[in-house]
């Protein structure tokens, strides 16, 4: 199962929990199985099948360009980080 | 202190010809000699002159506008206001470095039910002259119901305060405030548990920054011209960081295919960030359509300031925890930053920085963007950092003189390493932020005593991510071996020479085979703007393809007059080589170019990359200042700025970037800052009253390079250009305090302030 970190504005679903584990081969199904063992994360972190804007989605440490299509694998770290603008 | 760990940079090292050499920058000549073509040097037949109306208010709703006596005088050929534009939807696109919505980004090009600032453009006259569009502009007529403005930032977050968007509730990560509000977007970090960070810390120095809204400073104003075919294409020129993001910026309003606009960038005469968000583009294209003719607008300087995009002022409350030893347990910030009129200031950026530099075990941090009435702040040189940094490094100072450390001591005890995990989620990869810090130690200037009254040296240190994305180039073998570069990415920086290099080297002929030049968006591929130092890293790895590809391809045409197969075939140094049954065969670079022809046609090098990686850099400045204890005004003495910048491509450039961002970070310091009165009108809109260092401000700077090279480019690059802006407040802030006794925590460190500081005044 991948390691997940969540934002800490969403941690109030994981019970303060920064890091868990979430099975998935993308990053869609790793949000299904986050919604499923803490039900409104689907809601928050990708509502309307989109990652929720101002969010980025990082595979082992690469910002992945295909968002919720990204590819995730069994030990991968899958970290949701709020963007950074530019301004 | 150990210097092992340094590495600095090497001309022709590891066996490099062109790459780590100092050629003269290719763009050099035209723009010495008057040739460049700016972008208010454009002209085209029949080109009339726009003008734009800009709101005297700072807060009004606007009633009606009636342009009617504008219309029928005669030379004027187009009046268009915001209802000329386009419904284009509240959707958020990414543009540039940062991401705009394209509602806001309407509005703000021709507001349409409300001014948000003083200099809010509300109409455009297209006319056939500058003089008569200017008095066409004083026929419209607005009637403005006025509405009392708020400018201050921490103002604008009060209950009660003035709203400039009535129905705007502020976001967080999947919710929603439940009142109208000026903050737009609240964003939290945390790692660890703060509280118990700051239990277990022995020392804790906590302040209060603020800093003022700032202006790039950039000497060529915004302009375009716009030209529209009888079948419906736009060609645009215009001065701007990336072709494409500008016809992104320009399609929307106009509801116009992206096929439809052709974007022929110009020669930027400075942008520092500025020029990423259109603000004349618009105009042009919506007035020549209008006017059935090519239509220029150029700004004033006094429009520059008014109604371009400057950075964040800000209110930053900073709090940070240590054992005795120097080792950080917490840290804790609390960022407001000024958006203007519309969302979208750089506090995630800021907030992404602040602790960069650091392995701290707990920490939180809360940004929010908030809505004033100032213009739309846009990007300025690592948007959000330098502000952030101010505060970080300004405090560090401040613990370190508490717990008795050397300041570079108290850094180096808690630097970051590849692999720290930072407090906003992301992980180092591949840094040199420890060598940075040890060459600065053991610098001269560093161990260099500093004698004399009322003198002070200061230092500090900061991160900027800097950027990879989308790039797109061509490389064109001529039948005489010369070779035309061409790439997607505007050229602000001298990138022309230091992409041109990187082919040169990969193909091992002379940088004088090598035309470099910047394509259009009809003849390239998409290309990302040129910011978050991007260029030379991200191009240059499509440039290194594109010449591996003419290799290979040249290869296969030697094979085919060898009778071989193109893996028999080797190239070293300009020479294609390979053993025969007749004997070794071998044929320059220029001999095969001119066999093209005959071996199947043109030759072209092509790559298009979107580099998803890239690295970070580090730079640490020290700086010596000089403070009149009766006047307050602060001379600097020696400035020297050490930089990792992973590859020298072009040491002479890199020095170039990191000098003309210390002298932007010395007027940030110690000059600039928007003016406003109770009303919000801005009371500095020229270079007299807002003044940005000249050369009798700025000391020689010695820039040193560390080169830490990035696993991810071919020759290690990092990106350069905007790390050496982020720390000089903070250095000058720590130098003012030992020369004088009196911390600053704003900006800018005026002699006013200092004074006070002083208890002189």
């Amino acid at each position: 199962m991948a390691s997940v970190w969540i934002p800490s504005l969403l941690r109030d679903l994981t019970g303060g929990q920064a890091t868990v584990r979430a099975s998935g081969r993308t990053v869609a199904q790793v949000i299904e199985a986050l919604e499923a063992a803490y039900p409104g994360m689907k809601a928050r972190l990708s509502p309307g099948g989109e990652l929720a804007a101002g969010l980025a989605v990082a595979v082992d440490n690469i910002v992945a360009p295909l968002g919720l299509r990204a590819p995730v694998a069994e030990e991968s770290e899958v970290r949701f980080l709020q963007a950074v603008g530019g301004g | 202190m150990s210097r092992k760990n340094t590495v600095r940079a090497t001309q022709g090292a590891e066996g490099y010809t062109v790459v780590g050499t100092r050629p003269p920058r290719v763009d050099a000549p035209d723009k010495v000699a008057g040739h460049a073509i700016y972008g208010p040097d454009v002209a085209l037949p029949r080109m009339a002159y726009g003008k734009i109306l800009r709101s005297p208010h700072a807060h009004a709703r606007i009633r009606s506008i009636d342009t009617r006596q504008a219309e029928a005088m005669p030379g004027v050929y187009a009046v268009v206001t915001a209802k000329d534009l386009s419904e284009v939807a509240d959707r958020i696109g990414r543009v540039g470095e940062s991401s705009v919505n394209f509602k806001f980004l309407c509005d703000n090009n021709l507001a349409s039910d409300k001014v948000l600032y003083m200099g809010h453009a509300v109409a455009a006259v297209a006319a056939s002259s500058p003089h008569v569009a200017e008095d066409a502009l004083k026929l419209i007529k607005v009637d403005y119901e006025p509405l009392p403005p708020v400018t201050d930032v921490l103002e604008a977050t009060r209950e009660g305060a003035p709203l400039l968007h009535e129905g705007m509730l502020t976001k967080s990560l999947g919710g929603l405030g439940e009142r109208p509000s000026n903050i737009a977007s609240h964003i939290q970090h945390l790692k660890g548990d703060p509280a118990q960070g700051f239990a277990e810390a022995e020392v804790i120095v906590e302040r209060e920054f603020r800093t003022a809204t700032v202006h790039q400073g950039y000497l060529e104003p915004h302009a375009a011209t716009a030209d529209w075919s009888p079948d419906g294409f736009l060609t645009l020129y215009t001065t701007t960081h990336g072709s494409f993001d500008a016809r992104a910026q320009v399609a929307e309003p106009l509801d116009c295919p992206l096929s439809k606009i052709r974007v022929i960038p110009t020669e930027v005469g400075g942008a520092f960030g500025g020029k990423n968000i259109s603000y004349v583009d618009v105009a042009a294209a919506l007035l020549a359509r209008k006017a059935g003719r090519p239509v220029k607008v150029t700004m004033s300087r006094a429009e520059v300031l008014l109604a371009s995009g400057p950075t964040s002022g800000s209110v930053m409350h900073l709090k940070i925890g240590a054992k005795r030893d120097g080792r950080l347990t917490a840290a804790k910030a609390e960022l407001f930053y000024e958006a203007g009129a519309y969302p979208g200031s750089p506090v995630g950026s800021g907030a992404y920085c602040i602790f960069a530099c650091y392995e701290i075990p707990h920490g939180q941090i809360d940004g929010y963007d908030v809505v004033v009435n100032k213009p739309k702040t846009g990007p300025l040189r690592a948007p959000g950092a330098t502000q952030t940094a101010f505060a970080m490094e300004t405090l560090l100072d401040e613990l370190a003189e508490k717990l008795g450390m050397d300041p570079i001591e108290l850094r180096l005890r808690n630097v970051a390493h590849e692999g720290t995990l930072l407090i906003t989620g992301n992980r180092h990869y591949s840094i040199g932020a420890e060598e940075v810090l040890r060459a600065t130690y053991n610098h001269p200037h560093y161990q260099a005593p500093l004698g004399g009254p009322h003198r002070g040296r200061g230092v500090a240190f900061a991160y900027w991510g800097n950027w990879g994305a989308r790039s797109s180039a061509i490389l064109n073998v001529n039948d005489d071996g010369t070779l035309a570069l061409v790439t997607g990415s505007v050229d602000i920086t001298g990138t022309r020479t230091s992409l041109a290099m990187q082919a040169a080297e990969v193909l091992g002929l002379p940088l004088t085979r090598i035309r470099s030049a910047v394509g259009d968006t009809d003849a390239m591929g998409h290309s990302d703007t040129t910011g978050g130092s991007r260029t030379t890293m991200a191009t240059g790895i499509a440039v290194v393809e594109a010449a591996n590809d003419v290799i290979a391809q040249m290869k296969g045409r030697a094979a085919q007059l060898w009778g071989l197969s193109a893996e028999k075939v080797t190239y070293k140094r300009g020479v294609f080589r390979a053993s025969t049954p007749g004997g070794m065969q071998e044929m320059s670079f220029a001999e095969l170019a001119g066999q093209v022809s005959a071996t199947g046609g043109p030759v072209r090098g092509k790559s298009d990359v979107n580099i998803r990686k890239w690295g970070g850099a580090f730079g640490a400045h020290i700086v010596d200042v000089e403070v009149d204890p009766e006047t307050g005004k602060v001379r600097i003495l020696r400035y020297t700025a050490v930089q990792d910048v992973g590859r020298a491509i072009h040491p002479g450039q890199i020095e170039g970037q990191i000098q003309g961002a210390v002298a932007q970070g010395i007027g940030w310091a110690l000059y600039e800052g928007y003016a406003y009165d109770a009303q919000g009108q801005m009371l500095n809109a020229n270079f007299l009253d807002y003044k940005i260092p000249t050369m009798l401000d700025v000391p020689p700077i010695e820039a040193v390079i560390v080169e830490v090279p990035w696993p991810e480019h071919p020759f290690g690059v990092r990106g350069v250009g905007e790390v050496p802006i982020v720390p000089p407040p903070a250095a000058i802030a720590n130098a003012i305090y030992r020369a004088t006794g009196t911390r600053l925590a704003e900006l800018p460190m005026t002699p006013e302030r200092i004074l006070q500081g002083m208890g002189v005044i």
